[in-house]
């Protein structure tokens, strides 16, 4: 019988009942309706169900459940605050850095993650860190600007 | 150079779904202003029914009946919102926006007051489907006639309230102005207490591309902020009261069979119904995990029947060519014999296209829900209509019965014509008893999807010593016959399709067989530009009368700066153009190959497309942008592979696609032909990447790769 399993996502606390192995993606997805975060490949190789776990991006998909226990998680449903999109989303939106956008949560988290921990990223870092984010639409360019335009405002934000 | 001269009237793509009749809409007249409220309603009918009408005694409407054979029509409330409703779908291609741009402009309303219904089979008027670049074409034009005719009620009830001419006043910005007294309505005060249709004139004018001031601007995508916040519900993120989730066991192999199988330990799961119906095998549970087990609880015997592997590929499509070709599928001009016999210079070559899949982000997937008899299924396809059809046939129900809604879909690239999740999911709703959730794993996506169909061309031609074309044959075996003509003049032509059998299902994928095609033909031409000692844009041009096609090989070159000197060790450049679907396209690269590990980066491209006026200069830059990219996989590395049966690569893991490391500085110029109509964007500008990339590979190392793609594993390493 699975044990509840606590789990700490923007912010708020959740409960989950289910088997500890339950990749997280399938626990957001399914138990707890947080649909923002999707499924793409189940490998780990397309990027689009990024989250971040104690502020890392990390590809839902390949966690176990129990092991994100107790670790901060912060999905798509969790940047916007109080009606005001976070940088990298308003960034995204303003530079039309999608197509059909399914990729885009993944994109948006994997580059939420970069900048925190590299808050100037040359256009070559940007390469590096999303090369694991597939978009099918092609429209890398655009996502690399996104994330420029959003470095720039969150070092602006910042000063 | 005479010789028999058969009419060819190329038969529509043999992968593209012919468009079947325009069917019935029998919602009344009552129910439609019931659902969207008073206010003034028009409708687009297909021509031969507004035929019909016009030759009845009165003309218009029947008093509680709709028309029959609506193709788009369009509702203006009485709080002044306009609700346009299409059959479209959303797949990425943005025509949600444009299509909104054109209604906003022509109906002079602001875009923000447009809401566009789309792909719902039980709301929106019968559409064959958003295939072959047609929503520009076909669709647009329509919402502007259905527009403008909204706009002409609303501007003669205008008139009537103050009893003036209607020629007089002026429609803008939600409003119809008297300009003599300075006094307005706003369509909201028109259309209030109104429950008024009107069936579209035969004839109405519409406005003209140079006077648009709603198309024809970058507007963002229209509720662009619920993808960014993900907020926005693909099919697969759907849930409904009730439901479970549901999977289907596979054939361990193509065309395996099911012998017997033994279900009972699945069926013993709590919470779990196994479905068996024929060949077909399901299981249902409160969630996709459970579900899956299930499956794995079902012990069940195939057999096996022999499978043709990647390996045997191209001989097998020679092979098995069928016999007996036609008018449709061949044309013959002059006497290639003659041609050839003239040229001063001859070239034999043939090239081979690997099978590839789309493999859209979203993969398939479908909901769907039984009650009282009646079936919804909300699912990614970009055929609603059809698959609505298909659900009718298979459940022995009327279409009446079915409603198939279309979520905006996590892209398609023409992959999602059928509706196979949505048979699967239907079939174990009714089984359960529950709605039912189908989506696919990427695995079963890589593997029981359709593919873009493997070729073999072969092409004979002959140049005269000053470089015009003498003779050109082409037979295309079995990846189709989009743009399988030659743009370049050439008196003495043979152009044939052969079908064959094909090893693996195939279907449409963005741009049919002509990326295929243009690979062929383009590549071809470079290395008889070699021949003749020429430049390859400058043997082209002199080939070439076509002045849309010239006038974007010309904007291509200028931009990229063609001819252009290589000043780097591996170093090549190269150009191909062609058109389609009533698009231009020419497309330059640069290459760089790295002699020692034999890998090949594309570093630049610019493509010029022309599709006569644009409608959103920002959606068609993203299209045209993104279909180079996704060009970039099929040209370079993009294929299945297969053996016994079974796709050997069926992974993200095993599949290279185009990622941020390969994406090249990509320029698009664009072309506005506002004095011309629009033309769908979703496919043409793929053409041009393959060969411009294959040609700037043979710049840079003088090697002809002949295979799509080109190179899976780089080039071979130069010998020492």
């Amino acid at each position: 019988m699975a044990k509840p399993i606590q789990l700490e996502i923007n912010g708020k606390g959740y409960t989950v009942q289910c088997a500890p192995e339950t990749p997280l993606l399938s626990a957001l997805r399914d138990e707890l309706g947080l649909t923002g975060t999707k499924y793409g490949c189940g490998e780990g190789q397309c990027g689009a169900c990024t989250v971040l776990l104690s502020g890392t991006p990390r590809r839902s998909c390949q966690i176990p459940v129990s092991a994100a226990a107790a670790k901060p998680i912060t999905t798509i449903e969790g940047l916007e605050k109080d009606g005001r999109l976070h940088p990298v989303q308003q960034a995204f939106l303003d530079a039309e850095a999608f197509q059909c956008a399914y990729c885009t949560s993944g994109m948006i988290l994997s580059s939420v993650g970069l900048l925190s921990t590299n808050p100037n990223p040359s256009s070559a870092d940007i390469v590096q860190f999303l090369q694991g984010n597939i978009c099918r639409c092609g429209t890398h360019p655009r996502i690399l600007d996104a994330v420029h335009q959003a470095a720039k405002t969150m070092r602006e934000r910042a000063r | 150079m005479s010789g028999p001269c058969i009419k060819f009237e190329p038969e529509p793509e043999r992968y593209e779904f012919r468009a079947g009749p325009t069917h019935h809409f029998d919602l009344a007249r009552r129910d439609f202003f019931k659902f969207l409220g008073a206010g003034i309603a028009v409708f687009a009918v297909a021509k031969d029914s507004l035929a019909k009408q016009e030759t009845a005694p009165t003309r218009g409407f029947h008093p509680e009946e709709l028309p029959k054979d609506i193709t788009a029509w369009l509702h203006v409330g009485e709080d002044g919102g306009v609700t346009a409703f299409t059959g479209k779908v959303e797949i990425g291609q943005n025509i949600r926006t444009a299509l909104a741009q054109t209604v906003a402009d022509e109906l002079r309303v602001p875009f923000e007051s447009v809401t566009m219904v789309t792909a719902d089979t039980a709301l929106t008027p019968f559409d064959f489907g958003t295939v072959g670049s047609r929503s520009m074409p076909t669709m647009s034009p329509q919402l502007r006639r259905v527009s403008a005719a909204a706009r002409d009620l609303l501007v003669g009830a205008a008139a009537k309230e103050w009893n003036v001419a209607a020629e007089g006043l002026t429609a803008a910005d939600g409003k119809v102005t008297n300009p003599a007294t300075g006094r307005s309505f706003r369509y909201a005060e028109l259309a209030r207490g109104k429950t008024l249709a009107q069936n579209l004139p035969a004839e109405d004018p519409v406005t003209p591309a140079n006077q648009w001031k709603i198309a024809g601007k970058p507007i963002p995508k229209k509720d662009g902020r619920a993808f960014v916040t993900g907020r926005h519900q693909y099919t697969p993120d759907m849930q409904r009261p009730g439901m479970l989730h549901g999977k289907v066991l596979r054939p361990p192999s193509f065309g395996a069979t099911l012998t017997s199988f033994d279900a009972k330990a699945a069926q013993a799961m709590s919470g779990v119904v196994v479905v068996h119906d024929g060949d077909f095998i399901g299981a249902t549970a409160a969630n996709e995990r459970d579900a899956s087990k299930a499956l794995e609880a079902i012990h069940a015997e195939w057999k096996e029947v022999p499978q043709t592997s990647s390996k045997e590929l191209f001989s097998y499509l020679k092979q098995n060519a069928k016999a007996g070709g036609n008018d449709r599928s061949r044309r013959i001009k002059g006497s290639v014999e003659e041609g050839l016999s003239a040229a001063a210079h001859r070239l034999d070559a043939t090239y081979t296209i690997a099978f590839i899949a789309h493999a859209p982000l979203e993969p398939r997937a479908a909901l769907a829900e039984w009650s009282e008899g009646k079936l919804t299924v909300w699912t990614g396809s970009q055929r609603p209509f059809a698959v609505r059809d298909e659900l009718a046939n298979v459940f022995h129900i009327s279409e009446d019965n079915v409603r198939v809604i279309v979520p905006d879909t996590g892209a398609a690239y023409g992959g999602k014509h059928t509706g196979d999740a949505a048979l699967e999911a239907a079939r174990l709703a009714r089984a359960a008893g529950h709605p039912v959730k189908v989506v696919w794993t990427r695995e079963e996506e890589f593997t029981w999807a359709y593919f873009r169909p493997a070729g073999v061309i072969e092409i004979k031609s002959g140049i005269a010593a000053d470089g015009t074309l003498t003779a050109w044959e082409f037979h295309n075996y079995n990846s189709g016959m989009s743009a399988i003509e030659t743009p370049y003049r050439a008196p003495n032509q043979h152009i044939e399709f052969h079908a064959t059998e094909s090893p693996l299902r195939s279907g449409s994928y963005r741009g049919l067989a002509a990326t295929a095609n243009f690979f062929a033909r383009e590549g071809h031409m470079d290395d008889l530009a070699r021949a003749a000692q020429e430049d390859p844009l400058e043997f082209r041009l002199k080939n070439l009368s076509e002045p849309r096609l010239r006038a974007v090989f010309e904007a291509a070159a200028k931009s990229f700066g063609w001819p252009r000197k290589k000043t780097l060790e591996g170093q090549g450049f190269g150009i191909a153009g062609g058109l389609e679907k009533g698009g231009y396209v020419a497309t330059c690269a640069e290459v760089a190959v790295d002699r020692t590990s034999g890998g090949v980066r594309v570093v630049r491209i610019t493509t010029a497309f022309e599709c006569g006026a644009i409608v959103n200069p920002d959606g068609l830059r993203n299209q045209v942008i993104g279909a180079n990219i996704q060009g970039l996989g099929g040209a370079l590395f993009e294929a299945i592979e297969f053996e016994n049966g079974r796709i050997t690569n069926a992974r993200f893991s095993g599949y290279r696609v185009p990622r941020f490391r390969d994406v090249p500085e990509i320029e698009a110029v664009l072309l506005d032909r506002k004095d011309l109509p629009s033309a769908g964007t979703g496919e043409t500008p793929i053409m041009g990447v393959a060969p411009a990339v294959g040609n700037a590979i043979f710049d840079a190392t003088g090697t002809r790769l002949r295979s799509l793609p080109m190179a899976p594993q780089g080039m071979p390493v130069a010998k020492t």
